[in-house]
């Protein structure tokens, strides 16, 4: 209960996300699907920004940790990278005729 | 903290939402992608300003610009150079990588909430994130394996019990934990979950067979956007929380989707299972006629309204771009030729249509099942490039088959049908195609591409 009322601003964020996201994607068409998933694989790349912060903590002699951290910041960032450029690429095909 | 990192993140939560509105539509979706792109850059900028403010060691600082310019620099590679056949299987890599990245952030991150004052609001968050992070991870690992012709089908028993057992543990563990019963640290009740997890996304995706894979791919994407919208949520990170949210939504939205167009549910998917068909359907023999090169041409050359069926076969023969100039060349001789694609056609959603917009087939040629299947019996020819269970009537008639009640393509309504096979091989449902016996259907044998390749030969000469 208590972290529900020291949270309730978060609570409404997430609950308004939900609905307007299902809203936004609902209207994709079939043909779209894929380059859909991928460059929505893409965006949860973000959590990339979740690992720079967590390095940012962390002391620099603690090298397990740092490397750690480190392989999850490139995991993000080769994420966020091949999940926009692939998207691009298929995206481009869709876009080359007449 | 700092208005600039506030609204940065304000920007990238919105860019994103519009990125994939964007994406709604053929002739905006590449702005679409840039836009969500600008967004994720933003977003990284304002984390970088926003550490500005305390004091980071300059080493962190190196690791961490090294990791992103690899990352970056790799997928990159990667993303230029993968094969459009290939899609599904770096899709997956990519999303294991997201998923990869949301367990060790979890693991780091549980090192140092073991050393403060307990939250257990944050530490269940945290291990839900660390969980659907391993579970994403190691689950897209082996479809990736599996797409790429890797990893075979397991559906033992052992594995099956196996994942059960698993799934009652991840539950079980931080229930213990939280009541006190766990004589443990929460540091190594998060190691041990994150164990756990990945061996359980080893065995959950491991049964799923290959015509299954739309599904468990859109539900691995889908569980990657919750992990990070759990990890944003530790942080307080709005951008991470929504962006996160916007991806569970649109995974769900198509797992959901994939599973309606099989008309199976998706605990059944997810089980390996189909329905046990009854032997006696398997023994009838059935009567089926074979056409030549020449033949086929000839037809296609009469007809004046063609459509052509894609299936996963002609991803594996690669005949996608023989499709285009096929449809090219009878483009020029005034005939029609459409694209008929059902939604599961492939081992991802839209798999189809990325193949073919790659070989310059214009979208508008492109059509889905229900768009058309109302208007089949105008279609003089139907050529059906390696599919199988997408276009067997038996989805209607016969309530015994494993694949009643799925929607299927009405090809055997058209005037001729044309089946491209390798052989007389069953589908991935393991049942004999009705459609093969019927009168209006003639089967091509042989090697899709070599087979298209023919066809065009023989029509450029008629």
């Amino acid at each position: 209960m208590e972290f529900i009322h020291n949270n309730l601003e978060i609570i409404y964020f997430v609950i308004f996300c939900v609905f307007i996201g299902i809203e936004v994607i609902a209207n994709v068409p079939a043909i779209l699907h894929t380059p859909l998933m991928s460059g929505a694989n893409a965006i949860s790349g973000i959590i990339m920004v979740g690992a720079v912060i967590m390095i940012s903590q962390v002391p620099p002699t603690n090298y397990v940790t740092l490397a750690l951290g480190g392989i999850a910041v490139f995991f993000g960032a080769l994420n966020i990278s091949g999940g926009f450029f692939v998207t691009g690429r298929m995206l481009k095909m869709f876009n080359t005729k007449k | 903290m700092n208005v600039l990192v506030d609204v940065g993140y304000l920007i990238a939560t919105v860019s994103f939402l519009g990125g994939l509105k964007f994406m709604s539509s053929p002739k905006s979706a590449r702005l679409g992608n840039s836009v969500a792109a600008i967004g994720m850059i933003l977003a990284v900028l304002c984390t970088f300003i926003a550490l500005k403010t305390q004091t980071v060691p300059t080493t962190n600082i190196i690791v961490i610009a090294v990791a992103i310019v690899l990352g970056t620099v790799i997928g990159k590679l990667m993303a230029d150079k993968v094969e459009m056949t290939a899609m599904p299987q770096l899709i997956s890599l990519f999303n294991g990588a997201g998923g990869g990245c949301a367990v060790l952030l979890g693991v780091v991150e549980a090192k140092q909430q073991g050393i403060g004052d307990p939250n257990i609001g944050m530490q269940l968050l945290l291990l839900l994130g660390l969980v659907t992070g391993a579970v994403a991870a190691s689950g897209s690992a082996i479809a990736y394996g599996k797409l790429a012709g890797k990893t075979k089908d397991n559906k033992g028993a052992a594995v099956v019990f196996g994942s059960r057992i698993l799934l009652g543990l991840i539950l079980l563990l931080p229930l213990l934990y939280f009541v006190g019963l766990l004589p443990i640290s929460f540091e190594s009740t998060a190691y041990a979950l994150a164990i756990i997890a990945l061996v359980y996304g080893v065995v959950f995706v491991l049964p799923i067979g290959g015509a299954d894979m739309p599904v468990v791919i859109s539900l691995l994407n889908s569980i990657t956007g919750i992990a990070t919208a759990l990890a944003g949520f530790v942080y307080g990170n709005k951008a991470m929380i929504s962006g996160g949210i916007f991806v569970g939504a649109a995974g769900i939205l198509l797992t959901l989707l994939m599973c309606k167009a099989m008309n199976r549910s998706l605990i059944k998917v997810l089980a390996g299972k189909f329905k046990k068909t009854k032997a006696s359907a398997d023994t009838e023999v059935q009567n089926i006629k074979e056409i030549t090169v020449s033949e086929t041409a000839m037809q296609l050359s009469f007809a004046s309204k063609i459509a052509i069926i894609p299936g996963y076969g002609l991803a594996v023969a690669q005949a996608q771009h023989l499709c285009g100039q096929l449809q090219q060349l009878l483009a020029k001789r005034e005939t029609q030729v459409d694209f008929i694609i059902h939604p599961v056609a492939g081992r991802m959603p839209g798999h189809m249509n990325v193949l073919l917009a790659e070989a310059n087939i214009d979208y508008e040629h492109l059509k889905e099942m229900d768009e058309v299947n109302s208007d089949m019996a105008h279609y003089d020819t139907v050529l059906i490039i390696g599919a199988n269970d997408v276009v067997n009537p038996a989805a209607e008639n016969n309530p015994d088959s494993p694949i009643f009640g799925m929607p299927i393509v009405k090809a055997y309504q058209s005037k001729q049908v044309v089946v491209m096979k390798r052989g007389m091989s069953k589908g991935y449902a393991g049942v004999s195609n009705d459609l093969f016996g019927m009168d209006n259907c003639s089967l091509l044998f042989g090697d899709a591409k070599d087979s298209l390749q023919n066809i065009i030969n023989q029509l450029k000469l008629i």
